[in-house]
């Protein structure tokens, strides 16, 4: 029996634990003689205040929503998938082959051309330690980390050897043609009477992020492929009972995730930098462990809390640009949000449960009325 | 303190206790003299295990108070239970496996700096304690060398040693042979003769029958009746456990068995680790006949099942309905199984049979999500499984009838008939059943057992593995039993007694 109703559980549970990990933060700023409240103010005008802030938060989002489905379709096969950042960055590089060398006549077919590609390498990247998990028993967060590592280093030399524009001193690709530049969210909404900053690198991924949202949802709850997947997932002695390979949920599984946390690149690579760099990614890829975590695995939730996450990072880069707020301390309220709303759930939850309990208690004077089971 | 007090060893007045809206125990008032055995019997999920664990310092009750040998006694945790000199024997032993006997026995009871000094004088008063309750257990015997009677026996000294005079046996014989049961028995009749307080929880009426003074039967939270065990009878108890008349045996006709349906020649299965689980089974089953396989758990019934369900690989031959069947290649899965018309009631119904996090119809679904009916285009047609779900719910009778309820939330014998349900829907050729009434509640065995006997009527081959000879001999129209791997006999179960296969359970060959 469900003790809290679904919306106490939905939104209640993430609200409180984000109002304590505002507060302690609120203490921190305090302490360091800042005022939380113009700093809050200045978040929230940095971030939401303006199209321009708006451009960016949702250009984080975007990432975030990547990352994070990444690691919620692996977990619910309980595969921790912590390669999220080397899956990208290989992403990134399947993005710059297919901009780089195929003449597209048109943005939309370069980025139906960038999907796949992204899609693919991302894949790639992720099946190997999926491979070395289902038949060498490698623990997958032990590969998926070291993988991080090797995709950082075999980025740089292709960059560096294979990539870099002859004459140039930057570890970079060369630009990529304008056939295959995006449209942001200025050129979408334009046509619909709606002026959007032109400078902000928000774009068209956005929609390709909700439409993966949408489809990881029916993935994971309409598919017998997700079935199985969330079967493995509860109870691996039960999938086996059942007939369902251990090995092809595992690389099946890990594809799909490492394909989507590829994908992130349409959005930095591809939608705004428009060239490959080095460490494109940016942290993103770990970004998204606390997305799914805060989301709770949920392609929804997973959506609400990338859009979160948006905003921290642009209201934190905000902060420090104007105060005198350290660029740290951003970090310091982006781990407390993650601590809050992840490791410390149950401290928020159980007290909330117990309240549900009395309130349903003092409704119901007489419980031992209701026909329950008691439980040995 | 002397035996002649009139004080009763425990008396618990008025134990309630709550598990969020769940009321594992009411009420509950019980005096239990000294110098007995005093029987708890109930349901699954009647609240006996719930009632031991506040005596033992695991839970805290909400109201009542416990009083020992006359004294109001609060006890906080399982340390002041021992204080208290309550000791308990748990259905799973808590012993260190590469510990021997004497260094589990002291494990937390240790005294002094140095562990020499505790072993010496701990291995004394251990010879001490056996000679004087007749438990023969080598003190320096590592624990994973011993069989399961000796390890018991091991926690009953574990308990003695730490001077407990009364002792808490919950679900004792589970794991025991009927001889081994039996000699559990003698010991505790010596350790009432020398006037320590025993309480045995058990949901064997026979075990109730054969060696308590006053038995205490449970029912939904409460305490519904105490009596002596020498002015009842086991219907009754089974009446006043359940609520209603209850059925003890199966009512069946007597089989009329068909062509062979599954025929196992030479069937070796080994293990992960490399350990030999079965060397060389032959059997067969018949349409239309039930074969029990009786055997002490862990003597290859599991890995039989395992085998003939798709998730253990093996060499050797098994033929269903004349054509092999794939041991150990690509089509050796529970897909292809069921594609062949095997079924299965898994041993293990919480690791195996269900997905406890899942609802209902997405466990109906379990292993036949591949099904056609099931299906909507690309995607799962959840609104048929669910209406499926339903009809099932009704003609099994699982209450509460919610597809929508977790599988962890039904009762386990309601969880078993979800697992029934959907195996045998299925109108398999081959039934495999594995304890199909452990941890079920008298009331659903009744009905489990008539289904299954049902289910041969059509003419069904069914293969059953239970420990419980109950079992085996109320559904059984032929009876195999196994020892270490291999089958040592087959009986017709209305030519043998408990006895024999008893023997034969224990690894003896006995003449037909």
């Amino acid at each position: 029996m469900d003790v809290m109703p679904k919306w106490a559980e939905v939104i209640l549970v993430p609200l409180i634990s984000l109002i304590l990990a505002a507060i302690i933060s609120a203490l921190v700023i305090l302490a360091i003689g800042e005022d939380p409240i113009a700093a809050v103010k200045l978040m929230v005008s940095g971030a939401l205040g303006s199209t321009y802030g708006w451009g960016y938060t949702l250009y984080y989002a975007t990432n975030f929503m990547f990352t994070g489905l990444a690691v919620a379709v692996a977990f619910h096969a309980r595969l921790f998938n912590i390669g999220g950042e080397g899956q990208a960055a290989l992403g990134g590089l399947g993005v710059a082959l297919a901009c780089l060398y195929i003449p597209w006549p048109h943005w939309s077919l370069a980025l139906l051309g960038a999907i796949v590609m992204a899609g693919i390498f991302g894949a790639i990247w992720a099946a190997i330690p999926a491979y070395l998990q289902a038949k060498r028993g490698s623990h997958i967060v032990i590969t998926t980390i070291m993988f991080n590592f090797i995709a950082a280093s075999l980025l740089n030399y292709i960059l560096v050897n294979v990539l870099r524009p002859r004459g140039s001193m930057d570890p970079a690709t060369a630009r990529f043609p304008e056939g295959t530049h995006l449209p942001t969210l200025h050129d979408v909404l334009a046509p619909f009477g709606i002026s959007f900053s032109k400078a902000a690198p928000a774009n068209i991924t956005l929609l390709v992020a909700v439409l993966a949202c949408v489809l990881v949802w029916v993935l994971i709850w309409r598919t017998r492929l997700g079935y199985e997947l969330r079967a493995y997932g509860h109870s691996e002695s039960a999938a086996k009972y059942a007939g369902i390979s251990p090995f092809k949920i595992t690389m099946v599984t890990m594809i799909i995730s490492g394909g989507l946390a590829g994908l992130m690149a349409i959005n930095n690579v591809m939608g705004e930098a428009e060239r490959l760099v080095l460490n494109a990614v940016e942290g993103a890829g770990f970004i998204g462990i606390a997305v799914a975590l805060m989301g709770r695995s949920h392609p929804f939730g997973v959506f609400i809390a990338a859009i979160l996450f948006g905003f921290l990072y642009q209201g934190g880069a905000e902060l420090a640009l104007w105060t005198t707020i350290p660029r740290e301390l951003i970090v310091v309220i982006q781990a407390l949000v993650i601590l809050f709303t992840g490791a410390l759930d149950n401290m928020v939850r159980m007290p909330l449960e117990r309240m549900f309990l009395a309130a349903r208690r003092a409704r119901t004077p007489k419980p031992e009325r209701k026909p329950v089971e008691p439980a040995e | 303190m002397p035996a002649t007090t009139v004080a009763p060893a425990i008396e618990l007045k008025g134990i309630s206790k709550a598990f969020g809206p769940v009321q594992a125990n009411k009420d509950i008032s019980i005096r239990v003299m000294p110098g007995t055995i005093h029987g708890i019997i109930g349901e699954n999920g009647a609240g006996k295990s719930t009632l031991m664990s506040i005596l033992y310092g695991f839970y805290k009750a909400d109201a009542g108070e416990i009083f020992i040998s006359g004294t109001k006694t609060d006890i906080p945790d399982s340390q002041a239970a021992i204080t208290a000199g309550i000791g308990m024997v748990f259905q799973h032993f808590k012993l260190v496996e590469n510990f021997t006997v004497l260094e589990n026995i002291i494990l937390g009871a240790e005294d002094g700096w140095s562990l020499t000094t505790s072993l010496g004088k701990a291995r004394k008063e251990l010879v001490a304690l056996e000679q004087e309750y007749g438990l023969n257990v080598n003190p320096d015997a590592v624990i994973e060398d011993l069989g399961v009677g000796m390890q018991q026996r091991v926690e009953i000294l574990k308990a003695l040693y730490r001077q407990a005079d009364i002792l808490i046996l919950d679900e004792p014989t589970g794991v025991l042979t009927p001889a081994e049961a039996d000699q559990l028995f003698r010991i505790l009749g010596r350790l009432r003769e020398e006037g320590k307080t025993i309480i045995l929880i058990t949901h064997k009426l026979r075990e109730i029958m054969e060696i308590t003074d006053t038995v205490s039967v449970m029912r939904r939270g409460q305490m519904t009746a105490t009596v002596k065990t020498a002015e009842t009878t086991p219907e009754q108890l089974a009446e006043l456990m359940v609520g209603r008349k209850v059925l003890l045996r199966v009512d069946k006709a007597p089989a009329a068995p068909g062509d062979v349906v599954l025929d196992i020649q030479n069937l070796h299965v080994t293990d992960e680790p490399g350990v030999e689980r079965l060397k060389g089974i032959n059997l067969q089953v018949r349409a239309g006949e039930i074969v029990g396989i009786a055997g002490v758990a862990g003597n290859g019934q599991s890995e039989l099942l395992e085998l003939l369900g798709g998730y253990a690989r093996g060499t050797g031959t098994v033929l269903m309905n004349g054509d092999p069947i794939d041991l150990s290649g690509k089509h050796s899965d529970g897909q292809s199984r069921r594609a062949r018309g095997i079924a299965h009631v898994p041993e293990d119904r919480q690791r195996e049979g269900l997905i406890m996090d899942f609802h209902a119809w997405e466990n109906t679904a379990f292993g036949y999500h591949h099904d056609p009916a099931y299906k909507s285009g690309p995607l799962m047609d959840n609104a048929a499984i669910r209406a499926d779900t339903e009809a099932k719910m009704q003609r099994f009778d699982v209450r509460p009838p919610d597809p929508k309820l977790a599988a962890k939330n039904f009762s386990g014998g309601n969880q078993q008939k979800i697992v029934l349900a959907r195996e045998i829907e299925r109108n398999p050729d081959l039934l495999l059943v594995g304890q199909p009434t452990r941890g079920v509640d008298i009331g659903a065995i009744e009905f489990i057992h008539q289904q299954i006997v049902a289910l041969r009527d059509q003419g069904k081959a069914i293969l059953l593995v239970s420990v419980e000879l109950e079992e085996i001999f109320s559904l059984s129209d032929r009876i195999a039993v196994m020892f270490d791997g291999h089958i040592m006999g087959e009986r017709m179960p209305e030519q043998t007694d408990e006895k024999e296969l008893g023997m034969l359970m224990a690894g003896m060959e006995v003449p037909q």
